[in-house]
């Protein structure tokens, strides 16, 4: 069997994997699945929170061995593991397929706008050192998650019905289908452009790469100079002359296509035909560290985070305090996909620049169920904790401390019993809490046509709720509900709480 | 009645008016009642054992031979509307789901149906309230209530002119409701009229404004075949969902009965509330519907 087929069979393998691992990540299908597996293996994640928190969470050590791969033998991960790559793979082989080798070859030059990953890597790194962590917004891991999980499955549903059993809807899914679709849609014309230009999990691997001991190797005596090794070059590493270490994938498509058994993989070949470094420009690199740099200070200069929050981020339950919890989600969208409600919809800026993409509650949409701590249970980084049912509830050892999201406040112009002369208190029958944080008062009003009527008019008890927002949702006044959860009171920020316990 | 009533049903009424048709149920002689005396309007039965109170109590009303012929399809409603525990006393308890079922089957039904158009995710409640494991051993299909399953049917009631209804139920040729006695919060009391709630779909909150007469509309149009109340353990506040176990009260009863009004005036008797208080069971008995009035009605009450 020869190596590309195993290649090959290696990446049927992940993608059927990671495609499995996607769909499984649903409250009905959870099991015990490991879902957050790619993402713990994927280094830029491991590292990227490193940087931002100093600290590494749960299973984000799977990425050392990664990392210890990449040091001996190169990308592999990108030829061999990467589900995002493996898909880039097809659709570049889809549409050249039918090309001249020639053709072929040129469309697999190396450009020196690949190293334009470099330098986001660089600007991503710069941000992350400051406390800010946006690498998810190209991680090829998180970027092919989100995608699935925001506008694939969705769609896939929509067309088919045969997912879900309530078709979740994500606000501007579109928005993340399109994208997708134009990522996928540039490998005609530019094969692998993701891969070669913007990845910047690609990136650190590529510098990575630099140390491994194996590689790509030709014989210049054997060689005619047929260029013929680039017909199918992934990485457009520059086998027909001086290798490019850090941006070849492994892929051994070079060793099939000469035809004068000029290449082969070899340990620690000579190094005078290597090119062991990216192809940087230190001005470049400078402007990239700028740029990360600069992010950092601009983005929180509109106040999001201190007294300008934003009363729609309402975050999952076991959400850390927000500097913390933007230090570690990765916009992965998992949570998002496991939560059974559908209550958790990616921002756009209410979170700040530096929010984009992450999940917080709209309660239109639905609420958070009293016994669910799932949005936890799948967070890879613990920007939402892996929380206990005992410690959402304030049982147990939580005794009386809640975990609360936000709090609900009655619009009095709105809600019928207090507006409309109409009886209702839907919400108190729907609030999970008990004693219910939902209350009524009897009122006696004397109605338009003289009729007597006694209403229960509703209010919030403070210390009961927790935000859950099921009032609001299932407030019949559909559009703006007579009840409206806000995230002030929210107990993972002392700054944002409006009670002394 | 809005229900189409089959042919076997109307024969089966016109048999159990002629006398001495119920000489002939086996089950009524073994309750032991005697042969002349017809059977009480509510047997009410007291006793830890949920599943054995349930047999009794539909054992001292003839029978489930009197509600259920060979080959008939069931439908059973359980209320299942809330993601908690038996202990919560938010749902129906399983068991006496589960021995409702099997008296179904004991009596030659064909296929029992148990669903619930729930509050909470339906999957959640199916599981946690027990019921879902209790009626698949029993040998139930217990069904998700899917959005397609529900048909726009003409109620023609007081407040509700036509109302999307779960088909499975009014496709059935039986229709027995198994609720649990509770507190509520708009209607002070749920017990068997308020289930009805659970096979429609639609935007059930518009129905609050006038929830009494709906209630009583969703009653006149279900008209079910046999009604056994779970009043094993009540939630007496904090309804119809409560959440804490200082909500509930054990009571160990379980009451069946053919009279929808009469079983919510002994549910709310339960909740030591006079049922003339409750806006529903008060309009429902009003409209010809039934009895509340617990103290003109035959009431067997018995020890397990």
């Amino acid at each position: 069997m020869n190596i590309t087929k195993t290649r090959l069979a290696f990446q049927v393998f992940f993608v059927g994997l990671f495609l499995f691992l996607a769909f499984v990540t649903a409250f009905d299908r959870l099991k015990g699945f490991p879902v957050s597996l790619f993402l713990e293996l994927d280094p830029l994640v491991g590292i990227g929170t490193s940087l931002t928190t100093h600290s590494l969470y749960r299973g984000l050590l799977w990425a050392l061995p990664v990392v210890l791969l990449t040091l001996v033998l190169g990308r592999v991960f990108c030829g061999w593991v990467c589900p995002f790559g493996a898909i880039h793979h097809l659709i570049g082989w889809l549409s050249v397929r039918r090309s001249s080798p020639q053709q072929q070859v040129e469309g697999n030059r190396y450009r020196r706008i690949n190293a334009f990953k470099y330098y986001l890597l660089v600007a991503f790194g710069a941000a992350a050192l400051l406390g800010t962590l946006q690498i998810g917004l190209l991680d090829p891991i998180v970027t092919f998650y989100r995608s699935l999980s925001t506008a694939v499955w969705p769609t896939v549903d929509q067309a088919t019905g045969s997912i879900f059993l309530r078709p979740p809807a994500y606000r501007l899914s579109w928005v993340f289908g399109s994208l997708f679709g134009l990522l996928l849609v540039l490998n005609v014309g530019w094969p692998r452009f993701f891969c070669r230009v913007l990845c910047p999990l690609g990136a650190l691997m590529g510098l990575l790469g630099r140390f491994a001991w194996w590689r790509i190797d030709r014989d210049p005596a054997k060689c005619t100079d047929c260029d013929l090794c680039l017909k199918a070059c992934e990485g457009a590493a520059d086998p027909q002359s001086h290798l490019r270490k850090a941006e070849c994938f492994v892929c051994m498509n070079c060793l099939n296509d000469c035809q004068y058994g000029a290449i082969s993989f070899r340990f620690l070949p000579s190094v005078t035909r290597e090119v062991a470094h990216p192809d940087l420009r230190r001005r470049h690199v400078l402007l990239g560290a700028l740029a990360g740099v600069l992010f950092y200070p601009l983005s929180r200069a509109s106040g999001e985070l201190t007294k300008n929050f934003d009363k729609a981020v309402i975050r999952p339950p076991g959400s850390l305090a927000e500097p913390e919890f933007l230090a570690r989600c990765t916009k992965c969208e998992q949570c998002l996909r496991v939560c059974p409600t559908n209550v958790l919809q990616p921002t756009l800026f209410e979170a700040g620049l530096e929010g984009f993409w992450t999940p917080v509650m709209n309660n239109r949409m639905g609420y958070c169920e009293l016994n669910c701590v799932l949005c936890g249970q799948v967070c890879p980084t613990g920007a939402i904790e892996r929380i206990s049912l005992d410690r959402k509830l304030g049982l147990g050892e939580y005794r009386d401390r809640p975990i609360k999201v936000g709090t609900a406040f009655f619009d009095r112009g709105r809600c019928l019993p207090w507006a409309m002369d109409t009886h209702c208190v839907v919400c108190e029958e729907v609030c999970p809490t008990s004693p219910k944080a939902i209350f009524t008062r009897p009122v006696e009003v004397v109605s338009r046509n003289g009729t007597t009527l006694t209403l229960k008019q509703p209010y919030v008890d403070l210390e009961r709720c927790t935000g859950c927002g099921i009032c609001e949702y299932a407030c019949p006044v559909k559009d703006l509900a007579g009840v409206r959860v806000t995230a002030i009171g929210e107990t993972r920020s002392a700054d944002r709480t409006l009670l002394l316990n | 009645m809005s229900r189409v009533r089959s042919r076997r049903e109307a024969l089966r009424t016109l048999a159990f008016a002629a006398p001495g048709a119920f000489a002939a149920g086996s089950s009524l002689l073994a309750t032991g009642l005697g042969q002349s005396s017809p059977p009480p309007d509510l047997a009410v039965i007291h006793g830890a054992d949920a599943g054995a109170a349930t047999r009794q109590a539909v054992a001292a009303l003839g029978g489930m031979r009197r509600f259920v012929s060979r080959g008939d399809v069931v439908f059973v409603k359980p209320n299942i509307g809330w993601a908690r525990v038996p202990a919560q006393a938010a749902n129906t308890h399983p068991e006496v789901v589960r021995a409702v079922v099997e008296l179904c089957y004991e009596a030659g039904a064909k296929l029992v149906k148990v669903a619930d158009h729930t509050l909470d995710l339906a999957e959640r409640c199916y599981r946690r309230s027990g019921i879902q494991a209790a009626a698949e051993r029993a040998g139930a299909s217990v069904e998700l209530a899917e959005p397609s399953r529900f048909r726009v049917m003409p109620l023609r009631g007081e407040a509700i002119a036509e109302w999307e209804v779960y088909a499975g139920a009014i496709e059935a040729d039986r229709l027995i409701n198994v609720p649990i006695v509770k507190h509520h919060s708009l209607c002070r009391l749920t017990a068997g009229m308020k289930n009805w709630f659970g096979l429609l779909g639609g935007q059930r909150d518009r129905l609050h404004d006038r929830i009494h007469a709906a209630i009583v509309d969703l009653a006149q149009f279900f008209g079910p075949d046999l009604i056994v109340l779970d009043a094993t353990r009540i939630l007496v506040r904090n309804g119809p969902q409560g959440g804490s176990l200082s909500d509930v009260r054990l009571a160990d009863t379980v009451a069946a009965g053919t009279d929808q009004v009469a079983i919510d005036a002994l549910a709310a008797d339960l909740l030591d509330m006079p049922p003339g208080e409750v806006e529903y069971v008060r309009t429902a008995d009003v409209r010809g519907l039934g009895s509340m009035r617990l103290d003109r009605l035959r009431v067997l009450r018995r020890d397990l």
